[in-house]
């Protein structure tokens, strides 16, 4: 058995089905749709300790433990996750949702649009971070979870966090805001472009509708990965893993596998290209893009969060140059002068943007005790 | 939960006014905020350095912004705290004068303790052919992180240098109030300033 006892051992996914339309940001309306989500642990009888997990880009519902003892690797933020750990899965219910949009599960590009029998494809329509939170909201609705303990999410899973505190203040009593940002700089937006490019322009892609010409943008996907990847590392943790190791040994003069780093990130991208959606990534990175609570407020991000009735812990990255720390502080200056409490940790770490998802244990202690303040504060 | 402040903390604390809203520089555990919290309904936050004192903070239920002072006060708004504090860290700063403004700048008033380097046992240990090392003082010459040392003179120099006014000064030993012959008899300085 490789689950340890610190692991919520064996689960299993639910489906909820939700039959009232649904308006979103881009006046689009989804008369129905699914949203897949687990469950750790158990809700107190107060209601009071449930903790939603906001996923990123390519994450969803599967957030910890195994569909069986023999998977290969458990939900993606087990390390986190479970009894003893962090999010201490004896003090917490936990909910993993897979976003709207999403290719695991719930409604999107990829599932089948019930109006016509055949996948949405280019027909799903474009998701926005509050459109996720208010289907989250109607998730926890019908979960009976009044008020959460806790949002917590890393990179767009922090964004949805920040957006929960500010769309319905009342049922969060804390955000866990980590390695985020309050918006996307242009720099940021080019990234993401260029993966959409590489999507876009693949032969394969048909427009969004390959599903019935029998076709995968493989291609286009698999390099929007590696360019994502390349912003998830740093410069330096790139250089201490691979720094100029060569396969062979020598060059080889040709366009073939010469550095580790190029077999690292084409068999990240060709390992993604596999089992993700295209479409997916497209509505993802454009969610990220839309992301910007203060614009409704005058650009003014202080006077977003001013509703916000949630105590809030923002965490950094030192080494993470695609939300970097300034990004986190543009959110935790506004906190201040909102008059909100806040809690900023600003990790020494080497993992750049990946750091959310691993192990430095000043990040670790942090998580910890903010959340074991929580369970007390809400008699988790 | 009730354990008693450092003395030199409890004196910040006395003169704290309730319900204020309190800026803490270099907050370490968090004690002092903590305290102020419990006893005086204070909102605030602390400025904290270390990831660890950080984690201590989040224990004692302190608002802990990690971050450098080095670096200014930028995640603080203009004149956006009633008071802040700088307890036994002014002689370890680089950045002394540009720290003292920015405390101003932030807050409507500033309370700055530090230990008084005119202090006779100091001076007495200087006469014997040594840097002062003692309680208040626990560290050699060679690794001590105090690089800014000041008697009561020196810093109501830098005050008067830059418009600063002393509202209020206390002068302690060994938790005692001194008053006779402060500079020589007093190992601990406060200091309550603002604009004149």
């Amino acid at each position: 058995m490789s689950n340890t006892e610190q692991s919520v051992g064996i689960v299993a996914a639910q489906s909820a089905e939700f039959a009232s339309a649904l308006e979103l940001c881009s006046g689009s309306v989804l008369p129905s749709y699914t949203l897949k989500y687990e469950t750790y642990g158990e809700l107190n009888a107060a209601r009071t300790n449930a903790v939603l997990i906001c996923h990123a880009l390519s994450g969803h519902h599967h957030v910890a433990g195994r569909y069986h003892p023999d998977e290969k690797s458990p939900g993606w933020w087990d390390s986190m996750i479970g009894p003893g750990k962090p999010i201490d899965t004896r003090r917490f219910f936990v909910v993993g949702v897979n976003n709207l949009g999403g290719c695991h599960g719930s409604s999107g590009p990829s599932s089948l649009n019930p109006a016509t029998g055949r996948a949405w494809g280019s027909g799903f329509p474009l998701m926005t971070v509050p459109d996720w939170v208010k289907t989250q909201a109607r998730l926890a609705d019908r979960l009976g979870i009044d008020r959460w303990a806790a949002v917590i999410g890393g990179s767009l899973g922090g964004m949805q966090a920040l957006q929960w505190s500010i769309d319905f203040p009342e049922r969060v009593a804390h955000a866990l805001v980590i390695a985020s940002a309050p918006k996307l700089s242009a720099q940021n937006i080019a990234f993401n472009d260029v993966a959409r490019q590489a999507i876009l322009s693949d032969p394969d892609f048909h427009g969004g509708d390959f599903y019935q010409q029998n076709a995968l943008p493989r291609s286009g996907l698999r390099l929007a990965r590696m360019l994502g990847h390349i912003t998830y590392l740093s410069d330096d943790g790139m250089g201490e893993k691979f720094g100029r190791m060569l396969r062979s040994g020598e060059f080889r003069y040709c366009y073939d596998v010469e550095f580790e780093i190029e077999s690292y990130l084409r068999s990240q991208g060709d390992k993604f290209a596999n089992v993700f959606d295209a479409n997916t990534y497209l509505l993802m990175t454009k969610a990220l893009d839309y992301f910007d609570p203060a614009q409704a407020h005058g650009d003014d991000l202080a006077l977003a969060l001013r509703r916000a009735q949630a105590q809030f812990l923002v965490v950094s990255f030192t080494s993470d140059w695609r939300f970097s720390p300034q990004r986190s502080r543009e959110i935790v200056q506004a906190l201040i002068a909102a008059d909100k409490k806040v809690v900023y940790g600003e990790i020494e770490s080497s993992h750049g943007h990946d750091a959310f998802l691993m192990l430095d244990p000043p990040y670790v202690n942090l998580m910890r005790s903010y959340l074991r303040r929580v369970a007390e504060e809400l008699g988790a | 939960m009730n354990t008693p402040l450092r003395p030199d903390l409890q004196l910040i604390a006395d003169q704290v006014p309730t319900g204020a809203r309190v800026l803490d520089l270099g907050c370490g555990d968090g004690a002092l905020l903590a305290w102020l919290q419990q006893h005086k309904a204070v909102r605030g936050y602390g400025v904290e350095i270390d990831g660890d004192n950080v984690v201590r903070c989040v224990s004692a239920g302190v608002c802990a912004i990690q971050g450098d002072l080095e670096t200014g006060l930028s995640d603080f708004a203009d004149q956006s705290f009633d008071l802040v504090i700088l307890s036994q860290t002014i002689q370890a700063v680089r950045q002394t004068e540009g720290i003292l403004l920015e405390m101003l700048r932030v807050g409507r008033e500033a309370m700055v303790t530090f230990p008084n380097f005119g202090y006779w046992r100091n001076r007495w240990q200087i006469f014997q052919g040594h840097m002062p090392v003692s309680e208040t003082i626990p560290y050699q010459w060679y690794d001590t992180p105090n690089i800014h040392w000041c008697m009561l003179g020196d810093f109501e120099a830098l005050c008067a240098k830059n418009g600063i006014g002393v509202r209020q000064r206390v002068v302690m030993d060994q938790g005692r109030r001194v008053r006779f012959m402060p500079n020589l008899l007093g190992s601990l300085a406060f200091y309550r300033v603002g604009p004149h």
